[in-house]
């Protein structure tokens, strides 16, 4: 018998459950008075019988996978107890159903509970990842030395495949990768954090409420573009307005470039810099601009000494979280940076981020323990850490930022 | 009489009536004419004209909502930010009608300085708090003409001796009240002609009050004042004439022990008797 079906007869009889506890509560209700109203009693009729048939089922199901693959054979037996459960069950709390019968308590703490083991979900769901990830990592340290990696200047990944096989090697050193992580982060941000900061300001200080109305949407609009669709403007428009720009004044640019995929990525994360700058100066209280306007500050002295110093902490900490995004993206650097691991500060040359390797590393067909996959688990390890310090950094900023005007 | 009563009544007084009592003074400072104030469609204010004269306390009561901050605001145009506040109307400072449109308010609000209703320090240094003001007008040619006017200024609004040793601390580190007499001092700082303020005791203790009270009076000997203020008994203490406010209208002026003695208009009287507030 399928397990579908079982649980279908099962879903079927709890909604008939919830209507024969509603039923017989309806009853009781015309003599006295109830502790709860009788959707309640119906609720825990149903949630009771068919919790108690469900795990059960689980249960049952679990064994047959691991344990004992028999028990596939005894599927009808499977149904027959669990209908059984079912019926015992609800015998024993319909009998239980009274005036007093403190139903509301119980499917309160029912839901407290089945909240409780959502949020747990996420949180052990992340920690089985980072935990998978630190011991992936682990096995790659073991042949790779964790100083190389982190202190190597080269990065070339290809291991041989036969042991017989000439040529490469392989070099794990991550330094180029964040080298270029960085270079491409960097530019981003001269590019986000001014200008986003600057639209912030205009917009929260300076344009009338229907310009307001009208440009604060279209920015959010910017930040719901897809990363694929800036890669590709980056790879189609920008990086060949470079090199044609560059071969103009004759530089040398790459086809692919550091500042083709960090002006991108800049402009990706405007929005970001600016809506959370937005939010941070609009929390400096008018209050404080009116006691600056008062001693007859102009608007634009007004914003320079009193509310971006006041918004300060609060503009960092949302600059840190934009800086985080840029290092996790990965869309825009895939197509736009280029693959190469050169060690460069030049931005008109290509380079290769983290996130790009990583990629690189996990497509195509690969085993799984050879330390060039392993590599991969290595660097989103690193990544993982950096992000989240930054992020933690940026929270804990912005957080004692709003404290300090509530 | 009950309060709906008391509010048909006053409608239909409102509606009907010129201000009681006598505008004008002998020698005014501030000359304001046949003021309207609109937020959008609201009227706000509502045809008010007043004077106002050099070296008077003029204390403005009135329940809450009347307008009394509306009205305030416009003497240093601080209505501006307000973007649906439209003012009509001519108000003179000096013989200059400030309500046009050519005026500077960056010297305007220097002249008329503002203290607001919650103490409201910048997240600076108390000495930069008060150097603020004079900074940005260009007051002082170097840093010991600047010491000076900051001491003064200090001095003047009775905090100098409190602040002396710590002048560098925050100015969000002082109590409530000497943070509004920081912010009295930041204003005087820039030798304002008149200082506006609006409600500057709500949110002071009672004896944090008295000492801000006990100022208001001193700065009278060379500041034109204009207090707004929910507390009558302040009215009472610091003010020479007292306008009363209600629905946006001027209802009636006059020295202030005559308005809390002798009424004239009865929306006065209930006011002052405690009949709504
Ligand atoms: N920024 C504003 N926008 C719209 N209406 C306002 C604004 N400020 C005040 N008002 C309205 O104008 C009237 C007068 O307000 P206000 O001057 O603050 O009164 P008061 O200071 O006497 O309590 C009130 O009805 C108030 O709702
Ligand atoms: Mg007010």
């Amino acid at each position: 018998m399928n397990i579908t079906i079982i649980l279908i007869i099962i879903g079927l009889l709890g909604i008939s459950a919830y209507y024969t506890g509603l039923r017989k509560s309806l009853t009781l209700r015309e003599d006295k008075l109830l502790h709860s109203t009788p959707i309640y009693h119906g609720a825990i009729l149903a949630i009771n019988s068919s919790l108690a048939s469900i795990l059960l089922v689980i249960v049952w199901v679990l064994f047959e996978k691991n344990i004992f693959p028999e028990l596939l054979a005894f599927r009808n037996i499977l149904f027959i107890i669990s209908i059984f459960i079912f019926f015992l069950t609800a015998f024993f709390t319909f009998k239980k159903i009274k005036n007093k019968f403190k139903a509301r308590d119980k499917v309160e703490k029912i839901i407290e509970l089945f909240l409780l083991v959502c949020s747990s979900l996420a949180i052990l769901i992340t920690v089985g990842i980072f935990l998978s990830v630190i011991f992936e990592s682990n096995r790659f340290f073991e042949s790779i030395p964790l100083t190389e990696f982190l202190f190597g200047t080269h990065w070339s990944p290809q291991m041989p495949i036969r042991e017989d096989q000439a040529g490469s090697t392989g070099a794990f050193g991550a330094v180029p990768l964040f080298t270029g992580t960085f270079l491409i982060a960097f530019i981003a941000m001269c590019i986000a954090g001014p200008i986003g900061l600057m639209s912030a300001i205009f917009l929260s200080e300076y344009a009338s409420k229907s310009v307001r109305d009208i440009v604060k949407p279209l920015t959010e609009i910017l930040a719901g573009i897809p990363t694929v669709v800036y890669g590709f403007f980056a790879v189609i428009v920008v990086a060949p307005f470079i090199r044609n720009t560059g071969n103009y004044f004759g530089i040398e640019v790459a086809s692919e470039s550091a500042l083709a995929a960090g002006l991108v990525m800049g402009v990706m994360i405007i929005p970001f810099v600016s809506s959370i700058s937005d939010d941070v100066i609009n929390a400096v209280p008018q209050n404080l601009k009116n006691g600056s306007l008062g001693v007859g500050a102009t608007k634009s002295e007004t914003i320079k000494l009193v509310i971006i110093p006041a918004a300060l902490p609060g503009i960092i900490g949302g600059l840190l979280l934009a800086v985080s995004r840029a290092i996790g993206e990965t869309m825009i650097v895939v197509m736009a940076a280029g693959m190469s691991a050169n060690l460069t500060a030049n931005p008109f040359e290509a380079v290769t981020t983290v996130t790009v390797q990583i990629v690189v590393l996990l497509v195509g067909d690969q085993e799984f323990d050879s330390p060039k996959t392993l590599a991969a688990f290595a660097l989103g390890l690193v990544l993982f850490i950096m992000t989240l310090i930054l992020n933690y950094i940026a929270l804990h900023i912005v957080r004692k930022y709003r404290e300090q005007y509530e | 009489m009950n309060n709906d009563d008391l509010i048909k009544e006053t409608e239909f007084q409102i509606n009907n009536s010129e201000t009681v009592g006598n505008i004008h003074v002998e020698d005014p400072r501030i000359i304001v004419k046949n003021i309207n104030v609109r937020y959008g469609e609201k009227l706000a204010i509502n045809n008010v004209s007043i004077d106002i004269g050099k070296n008077e306390v003029l204390a403005m009561i009135g329940p809450s909502g009347c307008g009394k901050s509306t009205f305030l605001r416009c003497l240093n145009r601080m209505n501006d930010t307000i973007e649906s506040c439209v003012v009509d109307g001519e108000l003179y400072l000096d013989n200059e009608n400030i309500l046009d449109e050519k005026t500077d308010v960056v010297p305007l609000r220097a002249k008329v300085g503002m203290v607001f209703q919650k103490p409201n320090p910048f997240p600076k240094s108390i000495y930069e708090n008060v150097a603020y003001g004079p900074k940005i007008h260009g007051l002082a040619k170097n840093k010991i003409e600047l010491d000076e006017i900051v001491f003064n200024s200090l001095e003047k609004a009775g905090l100098f001796n409190e602040v002396k040793d710590r002048l560098d601390a925050p100015g969000t580190s002082l109590s409530g009240g000497q943070q509004q007499r920081l912010c009295i001092a930041r204003t005087i700082a820039v030798s304002p002609e008149v200082i506006l303020m609006d409600e500057p005791c709500s949110a002071l203790d009672p004896i944090a009050t008295a000492k801000v009270e006990e100022l208001i009076y001193e700065l009278k000997e060379n500041f034109t004042i204009v207090i707004v203020t929910h507390a009558m008994q302040q009215a009472a203490r610091v003010s020479q004439r007292t306008a009363y406010f209600h629905l946006g209208n001027l209802v009636e002026v006059g020295p202030t022990q005559k308005i809390f003695t002798t009424p004239q208009h009865k929306l006065t009287e209930s006011y002052i008797t405690g009949r709504f507030g």
